[in-house]
Formats: structure tokens, sequence, C-alpha cells
């Protein structure tokens, strides 16, 4: 195989299955950090703002602040999760793109 | 204490044993500094967890929690959530797109000379801090530790420091995966038992041991006090703390991904899903670590009590001191060993990826352009180099004391890689206009930012500091991001927008990247 040239980079930049991989990896990732962000920065905002509000039980002795903290590890695993399941997908198209890349 | 010694002995036996047979597969750059590229995906998610996983959460976040209650527990949550920086957005394209570094993908499109003298410069600054505050930590663990049998701070400074040499020096990055590996299985392990302890002296009822998290009494300021601990407020206080919260949630959550020894983890993997996988299993590690800290520091809250804590070696010693009220002598011992596996594993990472850097971004790339003048010589560099960067350390450790203030240097080590790395990176992954002076000054500006604003904040300076707030992310981020994005916008370099395509493709196909050493 001879190295690809600059000028391959760019045909394989403009082809629609590149731009399709890239659609599908912005319409999960965008949307994915936005919401992790989101959610994550709530509880310091939360905490630090309403301690109050935070500090009323809803569990027996837990209280918001604790069980909201405790929700963020729920999160986390369960976008890793999702993540995870979407990229299978995207492999399957990045795979191809990398064949035909190499057999050029 | 003979037990503990005998304890970290056969601990530092095995890890020697493994730079043994590292050392004797070890060929060529690619496997000192990759590992081959070899290392699977449970494998290195434990390795990632094990560089992590530093004292600072094993003795630091138990002890905060024991102390502060709630808001202890607020850092154990951001230390989980930043994996999902790391997961989505940075682990795939760096290991499509570099080779042994984080400056191997910025130096794709930019003008490779500037750009990564700069992020050496600012790996070595975030490695060297976050080194010595471990060394102190450990010179004071065991100093007080094993004080019967005579070794002193200095000696264990220097044992630490001579260890880790070893391991990086003979072993490369083979052998420092396996240390983390081994590491992390037994901080799990002890941390598992601990919280099952604390459990079962609550009769194993959540009910009961929450009720008496409710209700801890210490004395401040010679009155008895009663605190509920689930309760937030007690370390955070206004009129900063909320602000404060935010902004260590900020270096948390892009330090992470910024973290030069976390990064150099995922070119050791054959390919971007295995390095997927890997972060995957690194954050199921330390999400269950994180979520037990609730047992070892209100554990140690409730059994121990501060009071007790604060008399006998202070807020580091809340895990080993709850392990000595839960489980006696033995137990106490093998926490302490674990404790400082913990800190060595962690100390070799730093070591490996500060030299991987000087030697492949600094010795080769910006010395030479890019050519390596003999084979074998960019290795025989990193190996200096771990030698120097060691005993640098080592010296700087004595120098500060046991009593030096190390939650500040690893707070500054977060802070330097979100406000410093994490935009150039970001910003050369997915912005076409990004250039050169964008990134020169990007990381000049975020260095430059988090360590002035630490030099005059209140860890350093104490009340009433010109800078309100311990944390300087909240002000360090943006303007790294802003001189990155400003200065780009004042130049332009058509070449690096020309080869952002070639970037572009590459992150996100794995085409023409690195592969993985045939055995």
């Amino acid at each position: 195989m001879k190295p690809l040239q600059p000028s391959d980079w760019d045909r394989i930049a403009i082809t629609e299955k590149f731009q399709q991989l890239l659609r599908e990896k912005r319409r999960f990732v965008i949307p994915a950090t936005l919401f992790f962000i989101v959610y994550y920065f709530a509880l310091p905002v939360l905490v630090g703002y309403f301690p109050r509000f935070m500090s009323r039980r809803v569990l027996g002795p837990l209280n918001i602040a604790y069980v909201f903290a405790l929700s963020q590890f729920a999160m986390a695993w369960t976008i890793a999760w999702l993540y995870v399941r979407a990229a299978e997908r995207f492999d399957k198209l990045a795979l191809q793109l990398k064949n035909d890349g190499e057999s050029r | 204490m003979t037990i503990a010694l005998a304890m970290f002995l056969g601990f530092v036996a095995l890890t020697l044993a493994i730079t043994a047979w590292a050392a004797g597969r070890s060929s060529g750059s690619v496997s000192y500094f990759a590992a081959g590229r070899r290392i699977t995906a449970w494998q290195n998610g434990l390795a990632v967890a094990g560089d992590y996983m530093s004292a600072a959460s094993f003795l630091g976040i138990a002890g905060l929690i024991a102390f502060n209650g709630y808001d202890g527990f607020m850092y154990s949550v951001g230390w989980l959530v930043a994996y999902l920086t790391v997961l989505l957005i940075v682990a795939e394209p760096l290991r499509n797109a570099g080779k042994y570094t984080m400056a191997d993908v910025l130096a794709y499109r930019l003008n490779p000379r500037p750009v990564r003298a700069m992020a050496s410069l600012s790996t070595l600054t975030v490695s060297t801090f976050y080194m010595i505050a471990q060394m102190v930590g450990a010179g004071a663990l065991v100093s007080l530790l094993l004080k019967d049998s005579g070794i002193d701070f200095r000696t264990a400074v220097i044992g630490v420091g001579a260890l880790m040499i070893i391991y990086v020096v003979f072993g490369g990055m083979l052998a420092t995966t396996w240390v983390q590996i081994v590491k992390a299985v037994l901080l799990m392990a002890g941390t598992i038992l601990l919280s099952l302890l604390v459990l079962a002296h609550f009769g194993f009822s959540f009910a009961e041991f929450f009720n008496q998290v409710t209700n801890v009494r210490y004395h401040q300021n010679g009155v008895e006090v009663t605190r509920n601990f689930l309760e937030p407020g007690l370390r955070y206080r206004p009129p900063y703390g909320a602000l404060d919260l935010i902004s260590l949630g900020l270096a948390l959550i892009l330090g992470t991904a910024g973290l030069p020894h976390i990064l150099v983890r995922f070119y050791t993997v054959p390919d971007a899903r295995t390095a997927r996988m890997s972060v995957v299993w690194a954050m199921a590690i330390i999400g269950t670590f994180y979520v037990m800290t609730t047992f070892l520091g209100f554990g140690a809250a409730t059994i121990v009590g501060r009071d007790h804590i604060a008399a006998n070696g202070g807020i580091n010693m809340s895990a080993p001191l709850l392990a000595k009220a839960l489980g006696g002598d033995v137990f106490f011992s093998f926490i302490s060993a674990v404790a400082f596996a913990t800190i060595l594993a962690v100390v070799a990472g730093l070591t490996i990826s500060a030299s991987t850097s000087f030697a492949h971004d600094f010795w080769t790339n910006v010395v030479h352009r890019g050519v390596e003048r003999s084979p074998g010589e960019e290795v025989r560099v990193a190996r200096i180099t771990a030698c120097v960067v060691g005993v640098v350390s080592i010296a700087i450790a004595i120098l500060l004391g046991p009593g030096a203030n190390v939650a500040f240097l690893v707070g500054l080590a977060f802070a330097v890689a979100a406000s410093a790395n994490l935009p150039v990176i970001l910003l050369s992954l997915f912005w076409r206009r990004f250039n050169t002076t964008g990134a020169v000054c990007g990381l000049g500006a975020g260095l430059a930012s988090s360590i002035g604003l630490i030099l005059v904040s209140p860890s350093v300076r104490g009340p009433g500091a010109p800078f309100p707030l311990d944390n300087p992310g909240i002000v360090s981020i943006p303007v790294g991001f802003l001189a990155a994005w400003l200065a780009s916008l004042m130049t332009r370099d058509t070449s690096s927008e020309q080869k952002f395509s070639e970037l572009l493709v590459r992150a996100n196909t794995g085409l023409g990247a690195e592969k993985a050493e045939r055995v």
C-alpha cells in the first residue's frame, strides 16, 4: 500500500459515507455531552445555592442532596452503556471507510 | 508494625518481579513507550483506574468525607462523571491519530515544534506537581505507619523515588501498566473488605448506618456538636462556597481528559474500539470505588470519630484508622500497605508519561526536528529523563517536607490540565480554523493563569487571599479557551486548515492509525 496523499484525505472527507459517520456520531455525542454537563452541574449549583431544599429528607434518613449525588453514578454508567451500543454502528461505518481507504 | 513492613515488602517484591519480566520482553520504542499496544480492554481499564485512584482518592476523599460529610462526597461524584468526557470526546480520536503523547494529535495540523515544546512543558508541569504531591503523601504516610521500624520521612521518599525509577527505566510502559493493574486489584479488594466490615458493624442495616450518619458527634473549638453529615455546607459555605464547588467541578470534568498520564494509556491498546471499552471498564471500577467512599468516609466519621482521627495522625489517616478499629492490627497493616502501593504505582505512571513527553516531543521532535539520529535514542533519552525526574521530585519533596499542602498540588495538576491541555485538544480536533498561534497562546495562557491564581488563592495565602476560591478553574479554563480562540482568529494559517480533513478522517475512522506490535 502506498502512503495516502493529502488529496486522498480530502477525497474521503467529502464522501457521503464519511459525512454520514460524522452526522451519526454528532447526533449521539452532542446531546449526550450537553445532557451530562447540565445534569452534573445541577448538583453543585443546587447544593451551593439551595442547601435548605437539598437537605429535605426523601428516603428515611436520606435527603435530596445525597440521592441526587448517587443518581450521578447511575447517570454516568447509563450514558456509557448507551454510547457503547451506539458506537457499534459507528464502528461498522468506520471500518468500511478504513477498508476502502486502505485498498485504494 | 512489622506486619505492615512485611506486607509492603511483599508488594515491592512482586512489582520488581513484574519489572524483571517486562524488561526481558521489552525491545524498541513501541514496546517501551506503549507496551507494544497489546494491552487488552479490561487490563487497560484496571490500569487507567490504577493511575487515577491516587493517594488523594483513597486517603484524601475518605478523610474529606469523615471530616466534612456530604461536601467531601461531592468530590467522589465529579471524579467519576469526568470519565464521560474521556469516553465521548477524547479517548478514541487520540488513539486513532496519535503515537505516544497528547502532542502527537496537535502536531498533525499545526507547526510541530512550537506546539510540541509548549505541550511538553505543560505535561512536565502537570506531572511534576502531581508527583511531588504523591511523594510528600507517601513520605508522611510511611513515617507515620512504620515509625517503630526506624524509617523516617526522608528515607521513605528516597525509597519511593528509587523504586519508581527502577520500574520505569527497566520495565517501561509494560511494567508500569502491570504495576497499576496489581495495585488496582489490591485497592479494590481492600476497599470492598473495609466497606463490608463497616456494614457488618451496623448489622448490615443501611437504615441503621445512615441514621448514625445523620447524628455525628465531635468537638469543635472545645464544644461538643452534633451534625447531620448528609447535609451539605460543612465545608463549602457562603459567600464563595457555591462558586468554589462549581469551579472544582469544572476542573475535574475538563481536567481528567487532559491529564497526560491518563491519556498515554490509550496508546497501549490495539485500536480505538479497545480504547473505548477500556474507558468503560475503568468507569465500572472507578464508579464502584467512589460509591464505596460512602462507607469509608461516613464509616470513619461514625465508628472512629473526628476527634480520634484528629488526635491520631490527622485527616489523611481516616481510612487506615477505620481499618484498625474494625479489623485490628493485621487489617490496619494491610490497608496501609495498599495505600502505599497506590502511591508507588501512581508515581511510576506519572514518571513514564513525563519522560515519554520529554523524549518524544521535546528531544526528538523539537530539538532534532523529528529525526531519531540513532536507533533507540528516544528510549535512551526517556530513561535518562525518568532518572532526572525521579531525583528532582525526591529533592523537592524532601525540601517541602511532610507538612506540605498536598491537596493544593493535586488541585493545581487538574487545573493546569483543564485550562491548558484540554482547550487545545478539543479545538484541534473539532475546529477547522484553529492554528499554531492559537495552540501556543492557549497552552501558555491556561498554564500561566491556573498557576498564577493558585499562588494567590486561600490554599497558599490563607484566609483573605486576593483570589477568594481554592479552585481556579472557573476563571482559568475560560482564559485558556479564549486565548486559543482569539489568537487563532487574529492569525491565518491555511496549511493547518487544509490538514483538518486529514485529522478528521484519521480521528474518526482509524485509517492510518498506529498498529499493535506482532508477537
